[in-house]
């Protein structure tokens, strides 16, 4: 089965990449985390079976890595768009109008809060806080951070994330 | 000798393999084992390139790379600025520099020429040729790129007469915005791990805890306790192995403080935690950083691993036989992890949910381990107060607060961003002082502080002097810092619904009141706003605020209802409206809205009525329109479409 | 151990060091609620009923979490506590189905005791609940995850035998839910309906499925029994209604101790009127079964049976 999240690379070479991974945190304490972060990061999501995997290398019931992954905002446990657009709900950006960009950005993709557009470009979902308050309204596409935002310009500024 | 923290000839032996004790003071004032003109050159040469002399006829540009101004741009500017110097042959005569965030990211992206300190703000691409030819050929100050105070409308040529700094005492954030955050020497050359050097030779472990106690430093993170006698409680804790864990979860909305520290002036955490580790008897050191600041991570990550190089970091530091490593856990995305139980829990590789304390962390923590915790700014404090010693921090503040604090001012101000001043100010000194006032000329309403544990003080606290205690009695708490100000066209309704939106989010779920009282409190107070609200409402929610604040588990769910009951305290009126009037004071939740069309205002284009999903707005054209109250779902989209001012809402 | 004596609600009662509140207050014959409390297991201290007032102490300590020190003054029924306790009863009935009259667990329900006790008649909250489906997805245990109020007594317990873990808590906050891995469920786990978890539920979540509808629990009466299908000898209740056995249940797992499915099916073979035919997974399918083969006894018999068979011969 090839992946699904359109990155190209073969389920061996990810396989590979997981293996890495464990060799490195091998013997490490409190190596559950990390793991699923680094699982995450080579699959996009986290696949039951490569959850099951690091129960296996961790030697921890499964049932407790399916319990840590569900607990954490961070984690997924289904496929997710190449480009994760997360819109801050902080305090700052609140009272400067973050729930319109929000509307706005969710009508442009037609998607709700944790969903992926169908073409698996864009997932949508809302952060806390970004702790930019300065900018506020303020949101993170991937790892770059866009500032004093209006509902026009946040939908611009997903153009550029292909 | 390419850098200040390299070897100056061979006669320098230190290395990690073979530390030398007086390394730090050799950088800063060296050679010290050895006397010799061309090392004590070089030496000189490499600091002042970090450190200009005021009569330096070099300039160094510093550009801010912090989150904001990053986001602003920032990072743009530094690659256009160092072509355009070259274009004028400049390159070697002007030094560009990106450094950790300056707190004013409103203004970003900003950038300070030195050695006279002028301070640039928003600058954008095209403005680099301009400055390269003006200033930095022609020595012309670029007059329209200088801050521009809102009240008065003076200019302000230097980054110390804006107001918004002038008024501040930056002593943990000085560094910040000024050194280069990717560079141990930057560190080093401005008195970095110094204090490390005075703990490991010149104290003991319990000299360097007296020195904590007497500063009167308070942890940071939220509820002030005193750190000197927790480093002492984690120092007489028996066990064979003990850590120190640096809290950099920052998670309160509305605050940012920690991250600014984490990417502006990364070493002086690692210091702090360098010397808390010597004094309390820890050999290893742990940081949880939240996973939504990758800059801080990136940053902490490149330092921890120049001080591993420089030999500051693994074992036999400085040849004192002290060892310490550091390792950053990054979060995984969860808000309770900010309490220290919970945050332990996380390490550990479990769900974030908090232990019943006692055993408190400095008996049972890490492992089951001693472990000391304290969060990010307060670890900064600790080079600080071993530098210039524990009295002349007490000196500062207020009698049971000492010191500084950096408050995340935000919201409805005109100048928003990190404020560091002593404890004791007056809440209305940093809104109207530092922050310049209320934005628009509104007038000011409340001012939530301490994020969802915290609360929201109205006008007439504002001249409470801040210090743990006084924020406490008056509803409030110190919390991490985050100053949210809100003007009259903030509900507080609302806001309290915003807050416990927030904590029901985050709740761990482990015990019932939060896990289950949040969800009934939010349920109240969004009915409520959306003018459901019932008589007894009111007494119901005090009534659960005061259970959960009482048998929650942890920290969050003991504080989570402070948003609540502070808002019930200065602002029941509110509420009261909310519920027996269904209005909305501040008209601001859309249930309670009404839309009218002003007829004097209104030209009869129809823009509103094409904008109306609901099609309540009717009129003939070029005449007056209305909106028909029982088809208006209240979307605000009229009024947004209008040009001229004829929406209006009541 | 050294002995420590405090006040609890004005008596003075004398206990161990390192007791915990809660114990040292029963040990005197004082009651404190509790539902996620077990002496057997760690302290977890989630529920909060347990609350009391020690005056010195922030807040409101749980009991089962706090341990008793000299000279301690603690009250167990003022104001604060009983507000307390109602309040959390009360909030715990709004998440959680008002079906009493058809639940397996009518009179042998603490949070109906909690909530007769406190007086708590309805919940005073209306809004979101709980809806999951029904997991009755093997034959031994019925899972009604709605009325669960996550103690986690079964997470706890079931953790508390090596290699089996099979259920943790998963999700977050009002969504925090005891899950198996990958939250299939219970048929399709790899769970061994060993039925500890259900001899520790406090509530309705965790019912046998072999005494569905069978009777109430007041006319029910227990017998205790030893398995000796192994030298661990655990216990079991008889469950007999109008003098027929109807059923085997586990007695309150202590640690370490198996109770295992084969020894309740064994039990039930050898004490129920009318056992019902036990069922094995196979092949991810839960199937009908003779009791030799349920009891791992295939084997031996049939070499009995030829064994026997060639003395007679």
């Amino acid at each position: 089965m090839s992946c699904q999240c359109g990155c190209g690379q073969d389920d061996a070479a990810k396989k590979e990449a997981l293996e890495k991974v464990f060799e490195q945190y091998r013997g490490t304490k409190g190596a559950l985390i990390p793991l699923l972060q680094e699982a995450q990061e080579i699959y996009g999501y986290l696949p039951g079976e490569v959850m099951q995997r690091i129960a296996t290398e961790l030697k921890v019931p499964f049932s407790k890595v399916f319990g840590v992954a569900t607990f954490y905002a961070q984690f997924h446990l289904k496929p997710r768009g190449r480009n994760i657009v997360r819109i801050c709900q902080g305090t700052a950006c609140h009272v400067r109008g973050a729930a319109r960009v929000f509307q706005s950005v969710s009508e442009k993709l037609g998607v709700g809060k944790n969903e992926t557009t169908a073409d698996l470009r864009y997932t949508l979902e809302t952060v806390a806080c970004l702790g930019a308050c300065g900018l506020a309204p303020v949101m993170m596409v991937n790892d770059d951070t866009h500032g004093r935002l209006t509902p026009e310009r946040a939908a611009e500024v997903l153009e550029q994330y292909k | 000798m390419k850098s200040l923290m390299d070897k100056c000839c061979e006669k320098c032996f230190h290395s990690p393999s073979s530390p030398c004790q007086d390394y730090i003071k050799c950088r800063q004032q060296g050679p010290l084992c050895h006397d010799d003109e061309n090392c004590r050159a070089r030496f000189k040469e490499f600091l002042e390139n970090i450190h200009l002399p005021a009569d330096s006829f070099r300039r160094q540009v510093l550009i801010c790379a912090g989150t904001g101004c990053t986001s602003s741009g920032s990072r743009k500017l530094v690659d256009a600025l160092r072509e355009e110097l070259a274009r004028h042959g400049l390159q070697d005569k002007v030094t560009v520099k990106i450094t950790g965030c300056h707190g004013f990211c409103e203004q970003g992206p900003l950038m300070i020429v030195e050695p006279q300190k002028v301070f640039y703000t928003r600058v954008q691409l095209e403005d680099i040729p301009e400055i390269v030819a003006s200033h930095l050929v022609g020595g012309q100050v670029v007059e329209r790129l200088l801050y521009v105070d809102p009240a008065t409308g003076e200019k302000s040529l230097t980054y110390e007469t804006v107001p918004f700094y002038a008024k501040q005492k930056r002593l943990v954030l000085a560094n910040c915005g000024h050194i280069n955050p990717e560079e141990i020497a930057d560190y080093v050359a401005n008195d970095g791990y110094l204090a490390l050097t005075r703990a490991l030779f010149e104290m003991t472990p319990e000299q360097v805890i007296e020195e904590v106690k007497t500063s009167g430093l308070r942890g940071r993170g939220g509820a002030g306790f005193p750190t000197g006698m927790k480093w002492s409680f984690v120092r007489a804790a028996e066990g064979d192995k003990k850590y120190v864990v640096c809290n950099a979860d920052e998670g309160d909305p509305g605050a940012f403080m920690d991250r600014s520290v984490l990417e502006g002036d990364p070493h002086a955490v690692l210091e702090g935690m360098l010397i808390c580790g010597y004094a309390v008897g820890a050999d290893e050191g742990y940081i949880y950083v939240r996973a939504e600041y990758p800059l801080a991570i990136h940053r902490l990550k490149i330092a921890i691993a120049q001080a591993e190089e420089c030999g500051l970091l693994g074992d036999n530091i400085l040849n004192s036989g002290f060892n310490f490593r550091i390792k950053i856990k990054a979060g995984a995305g969860a808000f309770v992890c900010g309490e220290e139980t919970a945050l332990l829990t996380s390490i550990e590789g479990n769900r974030g949910m908090p232990r019943p304390r006692p055993p408190f962390p400095a008996q049972k923590g890490l492992w089951g381990k001693p472990t000391n915790i304290n969060n990010v700014e307060t670890f900064a404090n600790v080079p600080l107060i071993i530098r210039n010693g524990g009295a002349w921090y007490a000196a500062m503040g207020t009698e049971k607060s000492k010191g500084t604090k950096i408050f995340a001012l935000t919201g409805k101000v005109n100048n928003t961003g990190l404020v560091e001043v002593p404890m004791g100010i007056t809440m209305r000194e940093i809104i109207f002082g530092v922050g310049g006032g209320i934005r628009d000329g509104k007038k000011f309403k409340a001012v939530q502080i301490g994020g969802p544990s915290g609360g929201c003080l109205p006008e007439e606290q504002l001249d409470l002097p801040i210090d743990y205690e006084s924020l406490t009695s008056a509803g409030a708490i110190m919390g991490s810092g985050g100053l949210v100000v809100m003007d009259e066209t903030t509900c507080m309704v609302d806001v309290a619904r915003f807050f416990l939106n927030f904590t029901q989010a985050e709740s761990c779920g482990k015990c019932t009141p939060c896990r289950e009282g949040t969800k009934r409190m939010l349920e109240i107070l969004t009915r409520i706003c959306e003018g459901q609200g019932k008589e007894e409402d009111i007494e119901t929610l005090e009534r659960l605020a005061r259970v959960v604040k009482n048998t929650a588990l942890c920290g969050l769910g003991q504080t989570c209802p402070n948003p609540i009951l502070s808002t019930l305290r200065y602002f029941r009126h509110e509420y009261e409206a909310h519920i027996k009037d269904k209005r909305c004071p501040a008209h601001v939740c859309q249930a309670l809205l009404v839309y009218t069309i002003n007829p004097e205002k209104c030209t009869g284009c129809g823009a509103c009525a094409r904008a109306c999903p609901a099609g309540a707005i009717s009129g003939e054209k070029k005449q007056p329109h209305v909106i028909d109250a029982s088809r208006c779902i209240k979307c605000g989209n009229c009024m947004q479409k209008c040009k001229f001012g004829a929406v209006e809402k009541a | 151990m050294p002995n420590v004596t405090l006040t609890i609600d004005g008596k003075q009662v004398t206990v161990p060091a390192g007791t915990n509140v809660l114990e040292a207050a029963r040990s005197a014959g004082i009651f404190i609620p509790t539902l996620c409390h077990d002496p057997a297991i760690p302290g977890f201290g989630a529920c909060r009923l347990c609350v009391v007032e020690i005056p010195g102490m922030r807040n409101l300590p749980a009991s089962c979490v706090t341990t008793v020190a000299e000279g301690m003054v603690v009250y167990t029924a003022s104001e604060a506590v009983i507000e307390a306790r109602r309040t959390i009863i009360d909030l715990l009935l709004a998440n959680h189905p008002q079906d009493c009259l058809t639940c397996e667990k009518n009179g042998d329900c603490r949070l109906q005791d909690y909530a007769f006790m406190y007086g708590v008649r309805q919940t005073s909250f209306h809004g979101e609940r709980k809806n999951y489906p029904l997991d009755d997805s093997n034959p031994y245990i019925i899972r009604d995850q709605n009325k669960c109020i996550l103690c986690g007594k079964c997470v706890r317990t079931c953790q508390a035998v090596p290699g089996r873990s099979v259920i943790d808590f998963g999700y977050r906050g009002f969504n925090t839910r005891v899950v198996t891995a990958m939250d299939v469920p219970l048929g399709e786990s790899e769970c061994v309906y060993c039925a500890r978890c259900v001899a520790v539920c406090p509530v309705g979540a965790l019912t046998y499925k072999p005494m569905a509808g069978k009777g109430r629990t007041w006319e029910i009466e227990k017998k205790t029994v030893t398995c000796t299908f192994c030298e661990n000898g655990c216990t079991f209740d008889l469950n007999i209604k109008n003098g027929k056995v109807i059923g085997i249940t586990a007695k309150e797992p202590g640690p370490g101790r198996p109770l295992c499915l084969k020894g309740r099916l064994g039990l039930e073979l050898l004490y129920v009127d009318e056992p019902l035919t036990p069922m094995l997974k196979k092949d991810g399918q839960f199937v009908p079964v003779s009791w030799a083969e349920a009891l791992g006894l295939e084997g031996v018999l049939s070499r009995i049976k030829e064994l026997e068979g060639k003395k007679q011969a």
